[in-house]
């Protein structure tokens, strides 16, 4: 090629120019001849497809690795027809055919070779090529080492994490050579793993140390057989189930305490905002769930608003979900809870009341039925550490935005104004009064506060379970415990109690079950509430 | 009549037993209940029949009644706000159950003993009893009162409702117990049951209410009524607080268990739904309805309430939870002495009914 780019600086043709020129014209063409060639040997499929044509499987065997090895262009849509059962030959004819959905009972078929549209077939024009377990997983070999020899990087890898467990004698060396020849490390290392495992199979002790610590099920259940004898090999297998055990074991560990984690968030976002009302205002709300599940609603009510955008939903629904709860906290807080100050219990009967009304509101609004409010994509999914470990990206989520509540709730009760008056308010509200503090629009702020945290823990729970009329019936037993677990008045005191309550119950659930769990979880804070009432951490001073 | 000066502490307590209230309430149960028998034995033709129908319903409306008197005996006079005294009453019934399926069918393990009706009759009584006496102790002990004493008889109740729901319990799952056929050799879907049963029930209310105003009115409820307005000052003179409120708690929910028992018969099934916190929450607000500290105000709220229930979940069954959650909005912030207080008003006297705001504002 340099030399037609370097043509136009050299003016006249001199003989060895022109030699050259000839040679690429004969290679040019003569490429174009190898390509007429093979269009000319076009009979060479029909070939390798008249193989599969006997009853005998092992013969089958054979002639799908023949398809394997063979260079026709068709050959992995070959075999994946013949993995799923969809490619046969005319009953009475010489075509073979691709089956492309076998549902009904005339199924849409096309040309197995050239791929072209040939109308339907049924059960009786198309003799389906059957396979049996040993074929398949043969096929599904040769389909992972064709899909590794080409491709792009993630089918490639995909195909090797495939072949973990699965190589064979008679696809061993194929694989290796692969292995030898691939360039993309992350591809390599399942590779690596897999002939690892084959030659331990076949009684490689070495081979071993690639397996150390690996997680994945395959092969804890290839070298659990290994292990049961008592040669060195079964020895030293043993030991690395044991390594892979006690790994497995941590990270089973992780794994219950971020669900723990992620449980707790749920009840540490449901409990702040009564954390507000009831532990610095001293407001016992009983209609707090119902104001978690206005918050869900009102993120409903904007995904419906903005269907296909489940993303920017979401984001409306934060501020949505506070100002909604936040404005419903503050009528609740004027018409009812103001005149029944300093009287506790009726300030629990009346606002159980409204409780009632607000469910039987969303009930004969929007249907007692429950609502699904669909994740954005981001939220859905999870994230895969390793064979056994994998966080849920929408509890993730969950996670992080109840700490970032939580940060931002600490932040405006140590920093602002607002926190500072209602601090003051609550330590010392005539004090407060002659200083100058209003002392009622404080109450009002405080408990509207309270009431948008709310409305924000159920934006989040939306992205968890569907929205009902009695989502937030079932937080409420829970938030109060945990508040009161927590030290009343005392957001830290919350945040431990919820997180720690979170994490005790789904460690005991798999001993005792769920239900079972939550009845000890139950009356182990009843109990502790008994022995200290004024939670883990007691407030300082003479304040309660 | 002799001057207050010099009657003895067990005069005084005669004097109040037998006060007008007493014998006013008395009085109109009896009649009523004689008035239902009277109705219901008249021919169906005749305009003023009550029907077995009606009956049952009353006889379920008595042991409500029963119910909101051992609230009321706590709340009202000793000022303990119980969230979760629907689960004595359950527990109570859950007793009963047991003995009226012990009737058709042998019970494996434990509740074998539940065929016979002395011991059906005692664990009425005990499971309850015992279940408030260890859940009294824990929390009276260590002081435990006011909003935080209603959020674990709350929590209480929720935990032995997802308890009640587990099949391994035995006790039915979240089905219940159910398909009872015969009470004592009767059966019970004949119309004389449903009679006696009701005759049984209002005789329950009679006896718990003179039981009730006889512990009021003694020593035990002048501290008792001391307690609820200074805990801490009757403390600090030398009384018990603890026992005393143990004692009454623990009778409270002996007679929820009574009208649990009494309940179950009469309505063929109980459930863990009997548990749930919603049916205790409601309880109170029959007790403060009616007008609490008045023994005959929680009878009152337990029927009107009730009744109101019956009607208007027939009529509009959408409306029932505004009118309820409206009644607990209301009855707080309008009503806070209930309608004994109204009567209490309109006859321009003023008993003893407790005025709001006095004892919780320390708590």
């Amino acid at each position: 090629m340099s030399t037609f780019k370097e043509q136009p600086a050299r003016a006249p043709l001199r003989g060895r120019n022109i030699k050259l020129l000839l040679c690429l014209l004969m290679a040019w063409s003569l490429s174009f001849i190898s390509q007429s060639v093979f269009a000319a040997t076009s009979s060479e499929p029909r070939a390798l497809l008249e193989a599969l044509d006997t009853g005998n499987f092992q013969a089958k065997g054979v002639a799908a690795q023949a398809i394997a090895d063979s260079d026709a262009e068709q050959k992995t849509r070959w075999l994946q027809a013949l993995l799923d059962g969809r490619l046969g030959k005319e009953r009475r004819g010489e075509r073979f055919y691709i089956v492309t959905d076998d549902s009904g009972r005339e199924w849409p078929i096309i040309d197995a070779i050239t791929f072209e549209d040939a109308g339907t077939g049924t059960r009786r024009t198309v003799d389906i090529f059957k396979i049996n377990n040993d074929l398949r997983t043969q096929i599904e070999g040769l389909l992972a080492s064709l899909s590794l020899s080409a491709g792009d990087e993630a089918s490639r890898l995909a195909a090797a994490r495939q072949l973990i467990g699965e190589i064979e004698a008679d696809n061993a060396a194929s694989v290796r050579q692969m292995r030898n020849e691939e360039e993309s490390d992350a591809v390599r290392q399942p590779l690596d793993v897999a002939l690892a495992l084959y030659d331990v199979q076949q009684g490689d002790a070495e081979a071993l140390d690639t397996l150390r610590g690996n997680l994945d099920t395959r092969i804890r259940n290839t070298l659990v057989p290994i292990a049961a004898g008592d040669s060195p090999l079964a020895a030293e297998a043993r030991s690395v189930l044991d390594g892979i055990e006690s790994k497995r074991v941590w990270y089973d560990r992780a794994q219950t305490l971020f669900f723990g984690l992620s449980a707790g968030s749920i009840l540490v976002l449901a409990a702040i905002g009564l954390a507000i009302t009831f532990g610095v205002m001293g407001v016992i709300n009983m209609a707090h769930g119902e104001l978690i599940m206005i918050g869900a609603y009102t993120t409903w009510l904007i995904q419906q608003a903005l269907p296909g955008q489940p993303g920017l939903a979401l984001a409306l629904a934060i501020p949505g979900g506070f100002l909604v709860a936040g404005a419903f906290g503050v009528v609740i807080e004027r018409t009812v809870i103001r005149f029944l100050k300093g009287r506790p219990l009726e300030t629990l009967l009346a606002t159980f009341g409204l409780s009632l009304i607000l469910q039987q509101l969303v009930r004969s609004v929007f249907s007692p039925l429950n609502r699904r409010v669909t994740s954005p994509e981001w939220m859905q999914g999870a994230w895969q550490i390793n064979e056994a470990l994998a966080f849920t990206l929408n509890r993730l989520g969950v996670l992080l935005f109840c700490l970032a509540v939580f940060a931002a709730l600490w932040a405006l009760m140590r920093f602002t104004r607002l926190g500072l008056e209602v601090r003051a308010v609550t330590q010392n509200r005539a004090m407060a009064r002659a200083m100058g503090v209003r002392a009622t629009r404080v109450d009002m702020l405080t408990f509207g506060l309270g009431a948008g945290v709310a409305g924000l823990a159920g934006v989040a729970l939306s992205q968890l379970t569907n929205v009902g009329p009695n989502l937030g019936q079932s937080y409420i037993v829970d938030s109060f415990l945990v508040v009161v677990f927590g030290g009343v008045g005392n957001l830290w005191g919350t945040l431990v109690a919820g997180m720690s309550l979170g994490v005790i119950n789904q460690v005991l659930q798999p001993w005792v079950g769920a239900v079972l769990a939550k009845i000890i979880v139950l009356v182990g804070v009843i109990l502790f509430i008994q022995k200290r009432p004024q939670g883990i951490f007691a407030p300082k001073g003479r304040t309660s | 009549m002799t001057t207050q000066a010099t009657l003895s502490g067990r005069d005084r307590s005669r004097q109040a037993f037998l006060s007008r209230s007493t014998l006013v309430t008395s009085l109109v149960l009896i009649v009523g209940m004689l008035l239902v028998l009277v109705l219901n034995a008249l021919p169906a033709s005749n305009a003023l029949h009550v029907s077995g129908a009606t009956v049952a319903l009353l006889g379920k409306y008595f042991t409500y009644m029963l119910l909101a008197l051992a609230v009321d005996l706590i709340w009202g006079y000793l000022g303990i706000l119980s969230l979760g005294h629907g689960a004595f009453f359950a527990l109570g019934g859950y007793a009963m159950g047991l003995y009226l399926n012990a009737q058709t069918s042998a019970l494996p393990g434990w509740q074998a003993m539940m065929t016979y009706f002395p011991v059906a009759a005692l664990m009425v009584l005990l499971a309850p009893g015992l279940l408030a006496l260890a859940f009294g102790w824990l929390a009276f002990r260590s002081r435990v009162t006011g909003v935080y004493f209603s959020i674990i008889t709350q929590a209480l109740t929720f935990a032995l409702m997802l308890a009640f729901n587990r099949n391994e319990m035995g006790l039915g799952g979240s089905t219940g117990l159910t398909r009872f056929y015969e009470l004592m050799g009767f059966s019970l879907s004949s119309e004389g049951m449903t009679v006696a049963l009701f005759v049984a029930s209002g005789v329950a209310v009679l006896l718990a209410f003179w039981l009730c105003r006889a512990i009021t009115v003694s020593r035990l409820g002048r501290v008792s009524l001391a307690t609820r307005d200074a805990e801490a000052r009757m403390r600090f003179i030398g009384y018990r607080v603890d026992h005393v409120k143990l004692a009454l708690f623990v009778v409270s929910a002996m007679i929820a268990g009574v009208a649990g028992a009494l309940y179950v018969p009469q309505v063929g099934i109980i459930n863990p739904s009997t548990f749930a916190p919603l049916f205790s929450i409601e309880v109170v607000v029959w007790v403060a309805l009616g007008g609490r500290a008045t023994l005959y105000g929680a009878l009152l709220g337990a029927l009107v309430v009730n009744y109101l229930k019956t009607v208007l979940t027939g009529a509009m069954p959408d409306a029932w939870l505004f009118i309820l959650g409206a009644l607990f909005v209301l009855v707080t912030m309008v009503l806070p002495q209930g309608i004994a207080g109204v009567i209490a008003k309109w006859r321009g006297r003023r008993r003893a009914a407790v005025r709001p705001g006095q004892r919780e504002a320390s708590a």
